[in-house]
């Protein structure tokens, strides 16, 4: 399994357990099928990724958004909200003005 | 093919005539249904068309126009929203299957803007699902065709609003870029498209993918009409907190300015990848802006070349984040199940394509404890030395030309199998998303099969208005050509 450019990766980065750990994780249910291609998928990918492994960051600052702003804060006033009754009206299920849900405990896998 | 090649009316002279009373917005509105009507099916460049609204909307237009009140300056022009801008009241839909009958409770505030300037919206736009994508065929809702070949895509993932436009079902459209998301399908549709500055415009209720690199910005059929569509969505939002802390941005009064002086940029060790025909015509465009006064500067980048590995670490880990809050309990679907975290899985495994399902796995494990450093910290460092370079290459040069995609539209299916190709389609867009630079393709000619072929024009931060001068220069290049066959033939 090679990637788009025909490079085939000597060891795979990520293997099938990895890749239904992350599946649980993100909440996501994969069936053994939909487990290897994802694996054959990720596995290119992160070896196409491997190109900055070479490249000397020490020292670097990380980059974590463009902007200079940092900490916007506003006054602490009351404004318009939204309509409940047109939120909720949006939601699978409702009760009583409030999101309803199964139970969250009590049955577990 | 026909209707491609008359000159589409722009955005300002419709609402110039109809602020003038030379034109009725019902009028204008009911031309634009009719050929969404006659060609949409074909096309499918819309989730919903909003006919019934428009035609409200119009006939209000109109009444203010009869009392002497002005509309604004988009008076009366059909504009088409990408189906991830929400809509209160209206079905906003991400084209996925798990937000398929959500409709929002309020509106982002670019819809606001755009309402109070006097435009009407005819329709909701097809999108690659959550705008993740490079083609618009991961869509819950199918495919949507290019209109200069319907057997090709119109890129993505704002590919129904690049159609949209491309097709004149709308004088203008909206999209948003994450990482070329405007500038591939316009270019691949052969219109102009804008990823203006990060945080030049309000993100508020945009549904977020990538949230330190998604920005909204205007397709159009021309340079001029994509710089008023820009100005009248820009300007601070106490709503959004990376909203930059000033007014609209100022794009037509310089428009006309030309790049006399002008010091453009080649990127010397530009990513390979980019097809003869889209090298011959980024050659052209260098040549254009030469015999228009610019100065052309050779710039180098190594960094440029490690965007593609950086953004696919950093925007699916944001993806992942920002895609937690589809749990079936808020909003959209809910697939049954006996407790919440069974139902969480259900739903989002129901709900949810293939492409976001790999998209957030890949961020989940670049987050992931034991790998953090290794890929997302990683990526960051590599974020940081791309606008590293951007700086040194914006120290020697105004603007910066490269491809906007690295092909002309490719047929429908043809890279559908294969991520990592399609991921490639975004090599020369992406940097700019990282560092939150300006860019915009514009249409410069045809390469193979007589396709459209976008030049892609990047300036730095807050610069946009260059950045459309020298797009305006080479618009002008090509009308002089085209008016010079016309009166030669």
């Amino acid at each position: 399994m090679g990637d788009s450019l025909g490079r085939v990766p000597d060891v795979p980065k990520i293997s099938a357990a990895d890749v239904s750990k992350v599946a649980t994780l993100a909440r996501l249910s994969l069936t053994d099928d939909e487990l290897t291609t994802a694996t054959a998928e990720l596995a290119a990918m992160l070896d196409h990724f491997a190109d900055i492994d070479a490249l000397d960051l020490d020292g670097v600052e990380p980059m974590m958004q463009p902007t200079p702003l940092a900490n916007v804060m506003r006054e602490d006033i009351e404004g318009e909200t939204l309509d409940r009754d047109e939120v909720l009206s949006q939601a699978p299920l409702t009760e009583d003005g409030r999101f309803r849900v199964p139970p969250i405990i009590g049955i577990q896998d | 093919m026909s209707s491609m090649s008359d000159q589409p009316t722009t955005a300002v002279d419709l609402a110039k005539n109809v602020r003038n009373g030379v034109a009725k917005a019902v009028d204008v509105v009911d031309e634009y249904l009719a050929r969404i009507d006659e060609r949409d099916g074909e096309i499918n460049a819309f989730n919903l068309v909003l006919a019934d609204q428009a035609r409200e909307r119009a006939a209000e237009i109109d009444a203010m126009i009869s009392v002497g009140r002005d509309p604004g300056p988009l008076a009366g022009v059909p504009v088409a929203l990408k189906d991830n801008l929400c809509t209160r009241g209206i079905p906003t839909t991400c084209s996925s299957k798990i937000l398929a009958d959500w409709k929002p409770p309020y509106d982002a505030t670019v819809v606001t803007r755009l309402r109070d300037a006097g435009a009407i919206f005819v329709g909701k736009t097809n999108l690659d699902e959550f705008a993740m994508g490079s083609s618009t065929e991961n869509s819950a809702f199918g495919p949507t065709k290019n209109p200069h070949d319907t057997t090709r895509v119109p890129g993505g993932s704002s590919g129904g609003s690049a159609a949209a436009v491309a097709a004149n079902f709308a004088a203008v459209s909206f999209g948003s870029d994450t990482g070329g998301s405007i500038r591939q399908p316009a270019a691949l549709c052969g219109v102009v498209g804008v990823k203006p500055t990060y945080g030049a415009v309000s993100r508020l209720g945009l549904i977020a993918f990538g949230s330190s690199l998604d920005q909204i910005g205007p397709f159009a059929h021309t340079v001029r009409d994509a710089a008023v569509a820009l100005e009248t969505i820009s300007g601070h939002d106490p709503g959004d907190s990376t909203s930059i802390q000033q007014g609209p941005l100022d794009l037509s009064d310089t428009l006309d300015l030309g790049v006399a002086g002008l010091r453009v940029g080649r990127i010397t060790d530009l990513p390979k990848g980019a097809s003869p025909d889209v090298e011959e015509r980024l050659e052209a465009a260098f040549d254009a802006l030469r015999e228009a006064g610019a100065e052309i500067v050779d710039v180098e980048m190594p960094a440029f070349n490690y965007g593609l590995t950086a953004y696919y670490l950093i925007a699916p880990a944001e993806a992942s984040s920002n895609l937690a809050r589809f749990d079936g309990v808020r909003f959209g679907m809910r697939t049954a199940a006996p407790d919440t975290n069974s139902m969480y899985t259900a739903t989002r495994t129901d709900g949810f394509g293939a492409e976001v399902k790999r998209r957030i796995m890949l961020g989940t494990y670049a987050l992931s404890a034991g790998y953090y450093d290794a890929y997302y910290g990683r990526a960051q460092k590599v974020r940081r030395l791309i606008a590293n370079d951007f700086a040194a290459a914006y120290a020697k040069a105004d603007v910066l030309l490269t491809p906007a995609s690295p092909t002309v539209a490719f047929k429908l299916g043809d890279k559908a199998s294969d991520p990592l190709a399609m991921y490639l389609c975004d090599t020369y867009t992406i940097p700019s998303n990282l560092t939150g630079d300006p860019g915009m393709s514009v249409p410069f000619g045809t390469g193979e099969h007589g396709l459209p072929v976008g030049v892609q024009i990047l300036a730095p931060a807050l610069k946009d208005h260059v950045m459309f001068q020298a797009a305006a220069t080479l618009e002008r290049h090509m009308q002089n050509l085209q008016d010079q066959n016309v009166s030669a033939s």
